[in-house]
């Protein structure tokens, strides 16, 4: 299979478009833009579902009515953008309908900039929209996973009837890397038993979260929540390196996943014994397998492009079995290897690195 | 002899609507439940729904219906719509969702010609909530939010929803009907009719505003409801097609 | 001899129907209904209904379930 080269924006569209999505719609905003501009180029000649909306709040309410019929549907939006996407994310949720939405992260708050950051790690794992709710969240850190990924929320979207977010930022999206295009392994998912399609020859189906029966409501939300507890059963996903004999590990998502590795390459050049941990999926959050490295290894560094975000999740994970720091900057001008190998080594103290 | 009035086969033969005594909702979706049987749609029909008395449409309608948020059923018809450009889409919402909260996706759509139809109840008020000032509230109208009757200087004016969608390249009809009479009734029909095929013709976006009455809100029996309708409603919300591009 | 069919069950009481009968031929009933007021009666002794169905047309709660002609 040959490579192409590509930039991350552009290979989440490809590969939505490979992943059989049969409409898209969404509002410009940088640095997300171009999912948008190369889906108008190709998904109208097939014929496929394209409107450039007037709103977020427009662009996420179509993504639902099209799900509602049983269409792949995505959208893709940034961070202040997302905000106005938190409603609609809540009802689709509260639907039961599957969508896609690449979440290309900015800094904020407000209108922040277009820099590059990971500040809106809450706003996908916790979210805005009301009411008891999970959504699943996969945070790509290589273009190639961004085409990995975007065919992996199709399927798990489809899979749970749930919205998935691709958490990407502005570093990742814009950045241009060999990708390969090829075929995935996930089946069709049958959705002929909800999907509106008129009421022909059946009962008619009402798609609501409306329930005014208190007792009913419960069970709705107990249902979404036995949903959540199959997705943390089946679907966590991380990637480690060299956490077997870490005096400190380093724990990072998204980008951020990549400077860790080279602080922990660098650092390991000089004796240091650091590992890596990079969760894929934020939620459902690779709980388990953190406290187990916590068992044996006593200090970690989370790394972000925010003030600390996903930290509090590592700290749940851990709960108190070891010592959890972060670092990190808000925007633009990330931590490289040397700043993160810097703080490792304050960590272990000087002892420790006058010793190797 | 001859069955000359029936019951439309899109409600439910149990149904049983839950408005309040005098309530035009009612007849608006025993209209739409009629043309819609007329048009032989309703196995292919999808209707997007939202926030209000109007919702209720789903709990009567023996058709495939989506639950929206408040002001976005729309959006959602266009979504609908733009992935099974075979069904019949159609929205039935009230003034405050299709006008005020969700004015910018239901101009949008209209703009956009998508063919999709929405039913849209003007009775001057918010009547979920209990009847607070909603856009097409008349001046000096007395609403739980204008106490003292709307004031043009405080609350701005009464929005006339179906000329600003007629002034829209993608509308293909917008009409504004009124259920105060028998006659204004049939009239009614006949303006649903249109628009329902006008969506199926692939025309663009079709549109019927309703005056009806809200009788418990306004606090009134039926009958002054109706003769408000008539008196106050009409003089400025003028009947009539605004936009109808099968007429030359 | 035309005639209409009243679900009593479904009258809400809101005598809309009473103003509509061109020929007055709907009244207020005795018995109470769902809201606790009298319902309506058709009253056509005289058959005098036209199957105009202006009634039914008017009703908000599909009491009048059906007009012969």
């Amino acid at each position: 299979m040959t490579k192409t080269l590509i930039s991350g924006n552009k290979a989440i569209a490809q590969a939505a478009f490979d992943a059989g999505c049969d409409c898209y719609f969404s509002y410009p905003i940088t640095p997300q833009t171009a999912i948008g501009e190369y889906l108008s180029e190709i998904m109208p000649k097939a014929g496929r579902g394209y409107v450039c909306a007037e709103s977020e709040i427009a662009s996420i309410n179509m993504v639902i009515g099209a799900a509602a019929t049983g269409a792949k549907a995505m959208t893709s939006s940034s961070s202040c953008a997302i905000s106005l996407m938190q409603e609609g994310l809540a009802y689709a949720v509260g639907d039961e309908l599957p969508l896609v939405l690449i979440s290309v992260m900015r800094a904020g708050p407000g209108l922040g900039y277009i820099y590059p950051s990971q500040c809106d790690y809450d706003q996908a794992v916790t979210g805005g929209g009301n009411g008891d709710y999970r959504i699943l969240v996969l945070a790509p850190s290589t273009v190639q996973e961004c085409v990995d990924l975007t065919h992996k929320a199709f399927y798990l979207s489809q899979k749970y009837r749930n919205p998935v977010i691709v958490l990407s930022d502005g570093l990742l999206g814009q950045m241009m890397e060999p990708a390969e295009f090829v075929k995935y392994p996930y089946p069709e998912i049958d959705n002929s038993n909800w999907a509106l399609t008129g009421a022909k020859g059946r009962t008619p189906r009402k798609i609501r979260s409306l329930e005014i029966n208190e007792e009913k409501h419960n069970q709705n939300i107990q249902h979404l929540f036995d949903k959540y507890a199959q997705m943390e059963k089946a679907e966590v996903l991380y990637e480690e390196h060299n956490v077997e004999d870490a005096d400190i590990i380093l724990v990072a998502f998204g980008t951020m996943g990549r400077n860790i590795k080279a602080a922990m390459n660098l650092g390991r050049k000089y004796g240091i014994k650091i590992g890596t941990f990079r969760p894929v999926t934020l939620f459902p959050f690779p709980n388990k397998r953190l406290s187990e490295l916590a068992d044996r290894t006593k200090k970690f560094i989370v790394a972000e492009m925010n003030m600390g975000q996903m930290i509090k999740d590592v700290q749940i994970a851990i709960n108190g079995k070891a010592q959890v720091k972060h670092i990190g900057r808000p925007a633009g001008a990330w931590l490289d290897e040397t700043e993160i190998l810097d703080e490792a080594k304050i960590m272990l103290g000087e002892e420790y690195a006058a010793s190797v | 002899m001859q069955q000359v009035f029936k019951i439309p086969d899109c409600i439910k033969k149990d149904a049983k609507f839950t408005f309040c005594p005098g309530c035009d909702h009612g007849v608006a979706l025993r209209l739409l439940g009629d043309a819609i049987d007329e048009c032989g749609v309703r196995e292919d029909t999808i209707a997007a729904l939202c926030v209000g008395c109007s919702v209720f449409l789903y709990d009567f309608y023996d058709i495939d219906c989506l639950e929206c948020p408040h002001g976005r059923a729309t959006a959602e018809a266009t979504g609908i719509k733009r992935a099974r450009p075979d069904k019949f889409v159609f929205t039935y919402q009230g003034d405050g969702d299709f006008a005020a909260i969700g004015f910018a996706e239901s101009i949008y759509t209209a703009t956009r010609g998508e063919k999709v139809t929405s039913i849209c109840i003007n009775n001057t008020t918010y009547g979920m909530t209990g009847g607070q000032m909603g856009p097409t509230t008349l001046l000096g109208q007395v609403t739980t939010t204008t106490p003292y009757g709307r004031s043009a200087e405080l609350n701005g004016y009464p929005m006339k929803i179906a000329e600003h969608i007629a002034l829209c390249d993608g509308t293909a009809f917008s009409a504004r009907v009124s259920l105060d009479s028998v006659p204004n009734i049939i009239k009614a029909k006949q303006a649903i009719k249109k628009a329902c095929e006008v969506q199926i013709q692939g025309l663009g976006f079709s549109f019927v505003e309703i005056l009806s009455s809200c009788p418990t809100n306004w606090k009134m029996t039926p009958q002054e409801a109706h003769k408000h309708v008539k008196e106050k409603m009409i003089p400025i919300f003028p009947l009539g097609v605004f936009k109808d591009v099968t007429k030359g | 001899m035309a005639y209409i069919v009243l679900d009593k069950a479904k009258c809400k009481s809101c005598y809309l129907c009473i103003d509509a009968c061109p020929k007055n031929l709907i009244v207020k009933s005795n018995e109470t209904g769902s809201t606790g007021n009298f319902v309506v009666d058709f009253k056509d002794e005289d058959n005098e209904c036209l199957g105009c169905k202006c009634c039914a047309l008017t009703c908000p709660d599909l009491a009048i379930t059906e007009v012969y002609k």
